[in-house]
């Protein structure tokens, strides 16, 4: 019996996968994937899942079909002794492997770094960004301790408030620093991730494109109710907001006045232990 | 010297009784000196630390300077107490010492110092195995209080020790768990030497460990530790005592690994057999030095890293407290930078493994031998510039993530070199799906997940989604658990029958192999998806709408608990109870370890051999019947 072309067979089965699978994976996946359309910033990543997916689906498939092809075909038949083919590589197949994951990953690192500077990409930039959004961005500081975050708006009188509300179709900046450990904000639907830490400012950019409730978590574990660290936050209209703002401002003058005043970072308390 | 060696070759000295047996340098000894060293150092620490310079702990009721003395007097004591204070001293005194340790006693060798690189290989894979034990408890009663959505079992303190303990313990002893019992055991036999070259530092090693595991278990009775196995300050800081048995518990660790590394290097670079070029090396030896290269250069960056820790929780100073003048920023800067290493130090062996065990069951020689070591040599070296991909979210460096992007992406290129070697090797193979064989298998498929689930967590924008949630704990318990813990069964099958002359009852084993497997999927898979759904890391409280898919994940998480105890069953079943001898080559291996008698003799080999290819010798120049010439792959 003659022995069947196995690389053409198996080469024809991946590649017919590939074409079934890839297309499928973006359209059935791709609008499921994290953290969904709620800002700029997190329409930006289910692109960049998709892409990743889309870009992954195939070398899975490729070593997947690969092992199982290997499992069914090349057996060592019951009881048997047999020897396989004594090859020790393929120098042709080896330069074309290398070639080819080269280009992947590159092509995958341009990529990456081509969207991570168009945007920022919600992700924590640090005291000095490289990109910063042009057009008018609303400053909000985002102050973590243990176990909350509180919130506080310099342009208007330096109010801090324990949830946040921001306008829709706003850039905002905000200013991510801690009070005592390493917290991190985690703004799930609005693609939002930036460490707190202490004595740091933390800048990240977000543009919310509709009005919506987000769930804030703290992502960096901070102590017993790490978990616990957990709030809604709400995108609302430029009226709403308006008006929210001027509420807290009332709500909370005498609080402003005995605050410190407006600063990028706090000093910490000095180290003490929990209880 | 030479008196030491005529005294070795001299018959065995007479039985003495128990009693006496009891009394000496050994275990016994060790624990007695170890309690009090303990007790010691706790008395000088409340000594010292109640002058006036100290003040300031007698705020509160701990005191970390007399924990920590405590822990260094009792591993000093419990050292001397196990002899390996005997050498140097006899050094010392000028009189001739002893260069083999308990080589020639019965049983009483693995409770002790002792010098036989084959012991020393047990005694790991038995301590290591009570640490994975322990370990793998802490992970059942993790999922156990992840059954509800709010903290109820558990109380959150206790939930976050859990959590620490099972990450810093697994990271930890299980950094040794390939290299410390089958690189100790099987290296120097694979290169053809007697032994390795520092014995007693070997034996340090094991010795080191096993103190350090206990320290870190003793944490509970100081209230554990709130950090998880990262340890970032400056939480590390403010946490109760329990964080300094953390602190000694990864120093030890660090010794032990960077002693470890360096007897791998000298052992693999001065002591091969002749014959055995760098191109006959067996792949699994490779693995191994690039492993132990690892293991030096960025373990001592950790043990530097917590003596600072421990210096700013004992007489504040404030390399990382940002109130000082220091920077938290300095500690996860300085942890990764051992911490990805790290990593790759748990995933090359189980690399090693794989490859030097395929060409066995696929009868066929390792394809691209070449090409699987600049894979390894690539991994090893580029995981050193990978390591700010931890702190892409952190605000450091934010103009560097590009770069760090591209570093983490590229190391992708030498792990596919491995890909290429496995499946190369399984083209046209005569596979037979032994034990060891589907464990290999096995591993192929959870490092391909693990691999390109990486890719998520390497690109910048997409690591905003999925840093510190589950994604991250899904990506690396596969390539950890999946990688290293698959392997590190592939190894036990196949190589335990060597080490014991005992084989596993292959049923049971099977179960085993199909359980873990399909359980271990069925626990991680859904890991992925309940971080992009955003359930973040290490806590006892998430959204309840994640509270079904938990679930599912606890029970998975069971019933993969559940296939381990069927391997400790068919481990005490097959080994000690009906203890069927195994066959001096079962799997038909042509390398050189199973070549040599079952007990292996102390001496490894009567001559030295002479090495003249490479361990794969398998396969037929024509293709199997010889209906084809072998075209070389696809």
């Amino acid at each position: 019996m003659a022995e069947p072309n196995h690389a053409r067979r198996f080469t024809v089965l991946w590649v017919v996968a590939s074409l079934i699978a890839t297309p499928l994976v973006i359209v059935l996946l791709g609008p499921i994937l994290p953290p969904g359309n709620g800002s700029q910033q997190a329409s930006g990543h289910v692109t960049d899942n998709t892409v990743l997916l889309a870009m992954a689906t195939p070398v899975l498939l490729l070593v997947v079909i690969y092992l199982i092809y290997a499992i069914i075909v090349f057996r060592q038949p019951k009881g048997g002794v047999l020897e396989g083919p004594a090859v020790r590589g393929n120098q042709r197949l080896q330069t074309w492997w290398i070639v080819v994951t080269s280009i992947l990953v590159l092509s995958l690192a341009v990529y990456g770094t081509v969207r991570l500077e168009e945007d920022g990409a919600g992700s924590g930039g640090g005291p000095s960004p490289v990109v910063v959004p042009s057009g008018k961005k609303l400053k909000v500081q985002v102050i973590a301790q243990q176990w909350e975050f509180t919130y506080r708006f310099p342009e208007y009188g330096g109010v801090e408030v324990p949830h946040l509300e921001l306008p829709v179709n706003q850039m905002v900046e905000l200013h991510v620093t801690s009070l005592d450990v390493i917290h991190s904000f985690w703004a799930y639907q609005l693609g939002v991730k930036a460490d707190a830490n202490p004595n740091v400012d933390n800048v990240v950019y977000v543009k919310p494109t509709h009005e919506q409730t987000f769930e804030v978590r703290c992502a960096e574990l901070c102590g017993i109710w790490h978990g616990a660290m957990f709030d809604h936050g709400h995108v609302v209209s430029q009226e709403a907001f308006n008006t929210w703002i001027a509420e807290q401002q009332t709500k909370y003058a005498a609080a402003t006045k005995a605050l410190p005043p407006y600063s990028k970072t706090y000093l910490p308390e000095p180290t003490r232990r929990a209880e | 010297m030479s008196t030491t060696i005529e005294s070795h070759s001299q018959p065995a000295p007479v039985r003495r009784p128990l009693l006496r047996r009891l009394v000496g340098f050994n275990l016994l000894t060790a624990v007695l000196l170890g309690v009090a060293g303990y007790y010691l150092g706790w008395f000088i620490g409340h000594q010292v630390s109640s002058g006036k310079s100290f003040k300031f702990i007698s705020a509160t009721d701990e005191n970390d300077v007399a924990l920590l003395l405590a822990y260094l007097f009792g591993v000093v004591g419990f050292l001397i107490g196990l002899g390996f204070a005997n050498y140097p001293v006899s050094r010392l005194l000028g009189k001739p010492a002893s260069l083999r340790e308990k080589e020639d006693e019965g049983i009483g060798r693995y409770f002790g110092l002792c010098t036989d690189h084959k012991v020393v290989g047990m005694q790991y894979l038995v301590g290591i195995g009570l640490f994975f034990f322990i370990a793998g408890l802490n992970a059942m009663l993790i999922r156990t209080e992840l059954l509800h959505s709010t903290p109820t079992t558990i109380a959150p303190n206790q939930y976050l020790s859990l959590v620490g303990m099972h990450g810093a313990m697994m990271m930890g002893v299980m950094t040794s768990g390939v290299l410390g019992p089958f690189a100790n055991y099987f290296v120097p036999i694979m290169i053809g030497a007697r032994r390795m070259a520092f014995p007693r530092i070997e034996a340090l090693t094991f010795w080191l460990l096993m103190a350090a595991g206990f320290i870190l278990t003793s944490t509970i009775f100081f209230g554990g530790f709130p950090t998880g196995w990262t340890g970032y300050e400056p939480l590390n800081d403010q946490a109760v005592m329990g964080m300094d048995s953390y602190i000694v518990f990864f120093a030890l660790v660090g010794i032990s690994m960077c002693l470890l590394g360096l007897n791998m290097i000298a052992t693999i670079i001065t002591m091969r057999a002749p014959g055995l070029t760098w191109s006959r090396l067996p792949i699994f030896v490779w693995s191994v030095l690039a492993t132990s290269v690892l293991m030096v250069l960025a373990a001592p960056m950790l043990i530097a890293t917590l003596a600072m820790a421990a210096l700013d929780r004992t007489i504040s100073t404030s390399f990382f407290m940002p109130g000082g003048g220091g920077s938290p920023y300095l500690f996860e800067n300085l942890f990764w930078f051992f911490g990805h290493p790290e990593v790759y130090i748990l995933a090359l062996p189980g690399f090693g493994i794989v490859l030097e065990l395929l060409p066995v069951f696929t009868r066929k020689p390792l394809w691209g031998y070449r090409l699987a070591v600049s894979g390894m040599l690539g991994v090893a070296l580029l995981s050193f510039f990978v390591w700010q991909h931890h702190l892409f979210v952190s605000g450091i460096n934010a103009d560097l993530r590009p770069f760090y992007m591209l570093s983490t992406e590229i190391i992708s290129i030498p792990t596919g070199f491995i890909f290429l070697c496995v499946m190369g090797t399984l083209w046209k193979a005569r596979s037979s799906f032994t034990v060891p064989m589907l464990f290999c298998l096995g591993w192929t498929f959870n490092f391909l997940i693990g691999g390109l689930s990486g890719v998520f967590l390497s690109d910048t924008p997409s690591d905003t989604d999925t840093h510190g949630s589950f994604f991250v704990m899904a990506h690396f318990h596969y390539t950890i658990m999946g990688g290293l813990i698959f392997t590190f069964f592939a190894a036990i099958y196949y190589w335990v029958p060597k080490m014991t002359g005992l084989r596993f009852n292959e049923r049971l084993a099977k179960a085993h192999f199909w359980l873990m497997f399909v359980a271990f999927n069925s626990t991680f898979m859904p890991l992925f998806v309940l971080g992009m759904k955003g359930m973040p890391r290490r806590v006892s409280s998430y959204a309840p709408n994640l509270h079904g898919l938990n679930v599912w994940v606890s029970i998975s998480a069971f019933v993969l608990g559940f296939s381990m105890l069927i391997f400790l069953f068919n481990a005490v079943y097959s080994l000690i109870v009906v203890r069927l001898p195994a066959a001096a080559n079962p799997w038909r291996s042509k390398s050189l370890e199973w070549q040599v008698p079952t007990p292996v003799p102390v001496n490894n080999f009567e001559q030295i051999p002479v090495i003249d290819s490479d361990p794969y010798d398998y396969g037929t120049p024509l293709g199997i019947g010889g209906t084809e010439p072998a075209t070389a792959g696809a």
